[in-house]
């Protein structure tokens, strides 16, 4: 009994490295690869998860023991119009190859996140946020059209007026109403491949948030770090970063700067130490006393300084030391983003992080940003703040950290806040229920209803989080 | 193809990591034991037997002990070979993976001393051997695929020599350790382990009625005794371990002697 099946059997990971499931994997080289993948699925009796790059720090883009359908091999750049900006592209296209496509041009994507390796495929289904988010919003707010196969093998067309409410539903619908084919984008003019930075120390998080608030206005990106490991009067402290693009003719150098050579990351430190060996000299400080070292270092240091810097540079931290995340050990990563509103913000997240000193279980990052609403189904936008929480995943601390995470939920629910479907990896379908309410439950439930009636796509999140109908 | 009733496991993700198992023939005896035994530590389990009422029993007993599922019942006959490779694929599903996969199916259908019987000897193969095969095939080329896991085989002392009283259970055990150490050797460089288990007498359904019997241990002893070779990736193992020294001599005791031996 031959059974070609389970040679595609594949052990999967999530970018965190913290949780790791098998599946039968498959890697479509165009559009027309799908449709076998959905037959297979259909004869088998076996869900989809559709994965991108795989950067979600959960489980979103994992399938444990069902069919992981790969798109990032369907990465062609379909039509480009340099003198509007639009851009036509196949969801596997990455951020680094949009950008890198675009730039020349003077443009540049209105939305990214903190990796360039994100596909726009993946960047949809979560409906990714920048450090603009409370001006530019998501990346779903730039999107002028998308085309998806659904599962019942129909194949539609979304826009804001056209199917607009699968259009608001499949952008943030973590990739379970359907498959994006085709997706095109506003691309945002610019007059310089560099950005003009301030970068300033906040003595503690009330600080830091009102620096968030009242520079929101005058910065196009603005994002803070903290040093979650400072206690006392010193809570919540770090640095701020604001960056602003450079109007027309305030840089002489635009023509050599809007080169895609000029933005790509150094692969050197100090141009001698090749960067891909820097998480080896990074784990030995991943652990409570080195990361308190490392944060009151990097906080004494700061200084108030104003200096120009490429768009690469400032945007993609994440890759600025590639596997940077290997520096947190065989058990991975994991990480905790909640948002609240203005008003609640700097009670809970002090709460939190005091929390966290109590347990003795102290994030090792912290990263702060100011988001606004947006008009998506499964948004996790507010008018407020979010706090992203790095935490190291250890065989001995999982099961203090998962209760502590618990606790986190209620005390941000409380808040008002929400959480977003890339991120949090422990989120229960009742703290889902909680933020989201009914009504948008039930309507994305009966989306999902008339797209997947048959429930060809899920993941192990939708199951988490959302179980089955 | 029978499906559980009851509850889909809970789900594994990054702060609850859940051990995953398959074991077949977990009815009674040292399957059930290795079952309760395996629960204990927190594994998810898929249980598959023929005989649903213990299996549900079995589980019931488990999943109450633990306050949620942990365990599933899949009827099931290992000599329904067809049925094999899309159990597996299912069991794989609702499990979220498997990471160790224990065949324990055996039967001992002694003959008599003096007589012969092939339909209870092709019985002895069919589950003990072919089986096993059924299941050992897909589960090696899922872990090989896969670059881990651990499998499993409830082997037995007599499959060292063939004895005068009961020479298809000595073949079937015997062909099944040999069977076990070739998969040991293809897999471990995929990064698979094989643990090739060894019983001596154990209180089990199989020893009922059995004369000669000495060092009997219960089942639950056994069962110990085979998770802690699992946790520590043994390759072989006898239960009671004092076998070791017995099946040392039994294997050298010559053929003019053994001839004259009435065991």
């Amino acid at each position: 009994m031959p059974n070609p099946f389970f040679e595609n059997l594949r052990t999967l990971e999530n970018f965190g490295h913290s949780l790791r499931l098998p599946a039968y994997y498959y890697q479509p080289e165009d559009l027309d690869g799908i449709r076998p993948v959905l037959k297979t699925a259909r004869e088998s009796g076996l869900a989809i998860t559709v994965r991108g790059a795989g950067r979600s720090y959960n489980d979103a883009a994992l399938n444990g023991g069902g069919i992981i359908l790969d798109l990032q091999a369907i990465n062609r750049i379909l039509e480009w119009q340099p003198g509007t900006g639009l851009i036509r592209c196949e969801p596997g296209v990455t951020l680094k190859q949009l950008w890198q496509h675009v730039l020349p041009g003077g443009w540049w994507p209105p939305v990214v996140s903190g990796t360039q390796a994100t596909t726009l495929g993946g960047c949809l289904g979560m409906n990714i946020h920048g450090k603009n988010n409370y001006k530019a919003g998501t990346i779903g707010e730039h999107v002028l059209e998308f085309t998806a196969l659904l599962p019942t093998g129909a194949e539609v067309t979304c826009s804001p007026q056209k199917n607009g409410d699968l259009f608001r539903a499949m952008i943030g619908g973590m990739g379970m109403l359907g498959i994006f084919t085709s997706i095109t984008l506003q691309m945002k003019h610019m007059y310089s491949g560099l950005l003009e930075i301030q970068a300033w120390n906040a003595p503690n998080l009330s600080s830091q948030l009102e620096a968030l608030e009242t520079r929101k206005d005058k910065a196009d990106y603005i994002v803070g770090w903290m040093d979650c490991t400072a206690r006392g009067s010193g809570l919540g402290r770090g640095q701020l970063h604001q960056a602003n693009y450079l109007p027309e003719g305030a840089d002489p150098d635009a023509a050599r700067n809007l080169q895609v050579g000029f933005q790509t990351l150094p692969s050197k430190f100090f141009g001698l130490v090749p960067k891909s060996l820097l998480h080896y000299f990074m784990a030995p400080f991943m652990n409570n006393p080195g990361t308190r070292m490392v944060n009151t270092a990097k906080f004494l240091v700061g200084r108030n300084k104003t200096y120009r810097q490429s768009h690469a540079s400032f945007h993609f931290l994440l890759d600025y030391v590639p596997d940077w995340e290997l520096a947190y050990g065989r058990q991975g990563l994991i990480q905790y983003q909640s948002f609240l509103p203005k008003e609640t913000a700097l009670p809970t997240w002090s709460e939190m992080l005091k929390l966290s000193h109590n347990r003795n279980l102290p994030s090792y990052l912290g990263v702060t940003k100011r988001h606004r609403p947006d008009g998506f189904l499964l948004s996790h936008a507010v008018d407020g703040f979010s706090l992203a929480l790095d935490f190291k995943v250890t065989s001995g601390n999982r099961s203090r950290l998962a209760g502590m995470l618990q606790e986190f939920d209620q005390l941000v629910l409380k808040a008002g806040g929400r959480f977003y479907f890339a991120k949090n990896s422990e989120t229960r379908p009742e703290t889902a229920l909680g933020f989201l309410g009914e009504e948008t439950i039930h309507k994305f439930r009966s989306l999902k209803l008339r797209c997947d009636p048959d429930h060809l796509l899920e993941s192990n999140l939708y199951r988490r989080v959302f179980g089955k109908a | 193809m029978p499906k559980p009733a009851d509850q889909p496991f809970p789900h594994s993700t990054p702060l609850h990591h859940r051990q995953k198992a398959i074991l077949v023939g977990a009815s009674s005896g040292i399957g059930a034991a290795l079952a309760l035994q395996l629960a204990d530590e927190g594994y998810s389990l898929a249980l598959l037997a023929r005989r649903t009422d213990l299996l549900s029993r079995l589980c019931d007993e488990i999943n109450q002990k633990a306050g949620e599922t942990l365990a599933r019942g899949y009827p099931h006959d290992v000599c329904d070979y067809v049925s094999v490779p899309g159990l597996l694929q299912t069991i794989l599903a609702d499990l979220g993976g498997v990471d160790l996969f224990i065949y324990n199916s055996g039967v001992s259908l002694p003959v008599g001393l003096k007589k012969f019987d092939f339909h209870k000897d092709r019985r002895t193969m069919e589950v003990n051997l072919l089986g096993a095969l059924a299941w050992l095939n897909p589960v090696a080329a899922m872990f090989q695929s896969l670059k881990s896991g651990q499998i499993v085989g409830i082997s037995s002392v007599a499959g060292e020599r063939g004895r005068v009283g009961n020479p298809s259970y000595n073949a079937s055990k015997a062909a099944l350790s040999s069977y076990l150490e070739a998969l040991r050797n293809r897999l471990t460089r995929h990064g698979v382990h094989v643990l090739t288990v060894k019983p001596g007498f154990v209180e089990t359904e199989l020893l009922a009625g059995a004369k000669g019997t000495f060092w009997v241990i219960p089942a639950d002893q056994a069962a110990r005794d085979i998770s802690k070779a699992i946790r520590t990736h043994k390759q072989d193992i006898y239960t009671p371990a004092r076998w070791k020294w017995i099946m040392l001599v039994v294997r050298n005791i010559p053929s003019f002697i053994f001839r004259k031996l009435v065991f």
